[in-house]
């Protein structure tokens, strides 16, 4: 058998991707259909930058949904003969079965590598970027609202953070050493605990007018929050639902740990500017309470930026976990995720560069989504 | 004014005390300790050999008096193990405990020795941080011009066919991070078998197999155009995009101020107004993005040194991160730490000075 050619390659590329064709169409034509009905996430389709952007964003989540049926082989298995083979080599042995986008120096399809690839960098990314906001959330808002000697002090932590160059913190947080101390578990222990502490005051602060509800709702809170947070955090869950390798939690807490004080900053800043407004001292004379105030009347107005900041700081986070990935940070060797797939293939790079080339150009096509969305998000939230 | 700026010194100071002592923790962390003992002792010693080594080279007291003597402000440590032999701190290269300072932390410029390039550290930084500043120059040469340029242009007509092509490509460059970069360029420009090298190659019009060069080691006897331009491109293609940005964003708010419309109104054409009235005032706020944009190139610095393999200050960080070269891993930390401080207190003062609406009494 021949060595595919380019257009052959696309093609079967394409058809390789065909439920994620038909997720996006029907996505795309519900949401257009409905778009008067929807919000903000409908108004996003009437700018062609932001549905641009929501249609890479959405094809790469597609893409990780849908991996088991787009992948053509197994991304860790190795075909002998396939070593560095260039993209749409067939596969020796079998007919009708190419390497659509060759093989890396291990002898693995680079397309289901970087397939799987999708997955796993979007089930992390998200996930630390939310922990990251309810963390900065919960510290921020006080801070900007209250000021004075707590504002201080966190801001002085937040700062401290900051300053660190990204790559030496995690040359420094993200060892195999660091884990023997303990260290990442006791990171885990205090930042998975803010998600828990935001819900259960969320939803206190707006309930204790009537008891009955209130328990009910904070109780459940925080015996599902309390249940996961054991799981994560310490790896105690009894019924073992809840797990996170250790490798994997190392990564997770340090790139929330970055992530979260430029949140807090930002928030920070929102509430001070917030704080001056009518309804907020309408809410005062009304004796509402402090977190009522700032989780209720603060904090939905404040949402445009945020989505918008929520948008860019996913693609950042996909961008540092890349970083992690380049270095060998914190990854098991053959875990198919994008950073590491280009560090794989950065050795060979000036004489087989496809098994490099294709995970960054992905990386960098989900980033450029999630920037277009987030244009697209702060042109439509400004609109109104 | 004096009191601002002497507020924002101490608070830089203190913020550099508690960094470099987090960072001295987390370096001389015990299993990083034990590490170091199995490689400079031998590899076969005991756990009891191991805690001895640790205690008898000075790793033993407190944290915060070993940070003190690494600092230089509590007297280094003097231990007499029980063979007779007296080590020290201070005791390096023949000094005796009479003859020896007592005092030798990086304040009296005593910064360790490096275990890798078994070299004074200073010394190894201070030659790394040379090559580097040759990659920040050329850098800074190529990215604040041309980020400057590009905001200016889109941002003078806000909307324009201009704008929406360079917002792309502003959007475009930030999203793609100096490994994504680096690898497309090298694989584009620096390959011998893909991109357009093998094309040009066999026309003829390049000498050697490839257009440029997809390694950097060259660079540090003779920086050439063939080898520079790719490292330098590829930092300077993701700053560029978020500086061009933010003076977009800072051009098209001038654009609309009063000023801009008198002067118009007065007939002065658009040229001179873009040049004497918008463009001062456009680029205050650029200076303190631009200024903030140095921890981030200390980042692309580290991908991009060890992507072209050009032995700087970053590729020295990550040798000393990989190897367990405890001092060196330190002495980079204390360095990028305080370039991260001073471009701060370097861009809050700035912004002070260039913007003539804050007043400090």
């Amino acid at each position: 058998m021949d060595t595919l050619s380019w257009p052959m390659i696309f093609g079967k590329m394409a058809i390789q991707f065909t439920p994620v064709w038909i997720a996006l169409l029907v996505t795309f034509a519900l949401s257009i259909q409905f778009k008067r009905r929807l919000g903000l996430y409908g108004k996003l389709f009437d700018s062609t930058v932001g549905m641009a952007g929501f249609a890479l964003v959405a094809f790469w989540v597609f893409t990780a949904i849908f991996a088991d049926l787009i992948i053509t082989y197994d991304p860790l298995g190795q075909l002998s003969g396939m070593k560095n083979a260039v993209p749409g080599s067939p596969t020796t042995g079998v007919e009708n079965a190419w390497y659509l986008l060759g093989g890396d120096h291990l002898a693995r399809d680079v397309f289901s590598r970087m397939v799987m690839g999708a997955r796993r960098v979007l089930a992390i990314a998200p996930a630390a970027t939310i922990i990251a906001f309810m963390v900065g959330i919960t510290l921020g808002l006080p801070a900007g609202y209250f000021g004075g000697k707590l504002d201080t002090a966190l801001s002085f932590i937040a700062n401290l953070v900051l300053a660190f160059p990204v790559i030496l913190l995690f040359y420094l947080l993200v060892t195999p050493e660091i884990r023997v101390t303990g260290i990442p578990v006791a990171l885990a222990a205090i930042l998975f605990l803010f998600p828990v502490v935001f819900v259960c005051v969320l939803l206190n602060s707006r309930f204790f007018t009537s008891p009955p509800k209130r328990n009910l709702y904070v109780g459940t809170a925080a015996i599902l929050g309390l249940w996961a947070y054991s799981g994560l955090a310490f790896n105690a869950d009894p019924t073992g639902f809840w797990s996170m390798d250790p490798n994997l939690l190392n990564v997770f807490v340090s790139v929330v740990f970055v992530n979260a004080p430029t949140v807090f900053r930002i928030v920070r800043g929102m509430v001070m500017d917030l704080k001056a407004r009518d309804y907020v001292a309408a809410g005062q004379t009304r004796g509402e309470g402090a977190w009522y105030i700032m989780l209720w009347e603060i904090l939905p107005n404040a949402r445009g930026p945020l989505i918008v900041d929520f948008c860019l700081r996913i693609g950042y986070t996909t961008i540092l976990l890349g970083t992690l990935g380049f270095f060998g940070l914190g990854v098991s060797p053959e875990s198919p995720d994008w950073g590491s797939t280009i560090d794989d293939g950065r050795r060979l790079l000036s004489i087989y560069p496809h098994p490099a080339v294709v995970p960054a150009l992905a990386l960098m096509s989900l980033v450029l989504g999630l920037n277009l969305l987030a244009d697209g998000l702060r042109e439509e939230s400004l609109r109104d | 004014m004096y009191l601002f700026l002497l507020r924002r010194v101490g608070l830089m100071l203190l913020t550099a005390l508690s960094l470099s002592f987090i960072v001295f923790c987390l370096t001389n962390l015990a299993p990083n300790l034990e590490k170091l003992a199995r490689t400079e002792g031998s590899v076969r010693m005991t756990d009891d050999d191991v805690a001895n080594w640790v205690i008898q080279n000075g790793h033993g007291g407190s944290m915060v008096s070993r940070y003190g003597e690494w600092l230089g402000v509590v007297p280094g440590w003097v231990l007499t193990d029980e063979k007779g032999v007296t080590r020290g701190r201070c005791l390096q290269g023949g000094l005796t405990v009479e003859s020896a300072p007592r005092f030798c932390g990086i304040f009296q410029g005593n910064w360790g020795t490096s275990t890798v390039f078994r070299e004074p550290v200073l010394k190894t930084v201070t030659n790394k941080l040379a090559a580097t500043g040759w990659l920040m120059f050329w850098v800074m040469m190529v990215m604040v011009p041309t980020a400057l340029v590009l905001g200016v242009l889109s941002g003078m007509r806000e909307g324009s066919r201009t704008d929406r092509v360079l917002s792309t490509f502003a959007i475009a460059s930030t999203a793609t991070p100096e490994y994504v970069s680096g690898v497309i360029l090298i694989a584009f420009l620096g390959s011998a078998t893909a991109g357009i090298s093998p094309v040009l190659s066999s026309w003829g019009w390049i000498e050697g197999r490839t257009l440029f060069q997809g390694t950097a080691t060259s660079a540090m006897d003779k920086i050439t155009f063939w080898n520079f331009a790719l490292p330098v491109i590829t930092i300077a293609l993701y700053g560029i995009g978020y500086i061009a940005r933010m003076t977009r964003a800072s051009m098209t708010e001038v654009m609309t101020q009063q000023y801009i419309r008198t002067a118009r109104l007065k007939g002065v054409s658009f040229r001179q107004i873009i040049i004497k009235h918008a463009l001062r005032n456009a680029l205050i706020a650029p200076f303190t993005v631009i200024m903030l944009q140095f921890p981030w190139l200390l980042n692309g610095v580290v991908i991009v040194e060890t992507l072209f393999n050009y032995k700087g200050f970053g590729w020295t960080l990550v040798q000393a991160a990989g190897n367990n070269d405890i001092q060196l891993l330190l002495g980079c930390s204390v360095v990028a730490v305080f370039v991260v401080l001073i471009t701060q207190l370097i861009s809050d003062i700035g912004y002070v000075f260039l913007n003539p609406r804050i007043r400090l009494s």
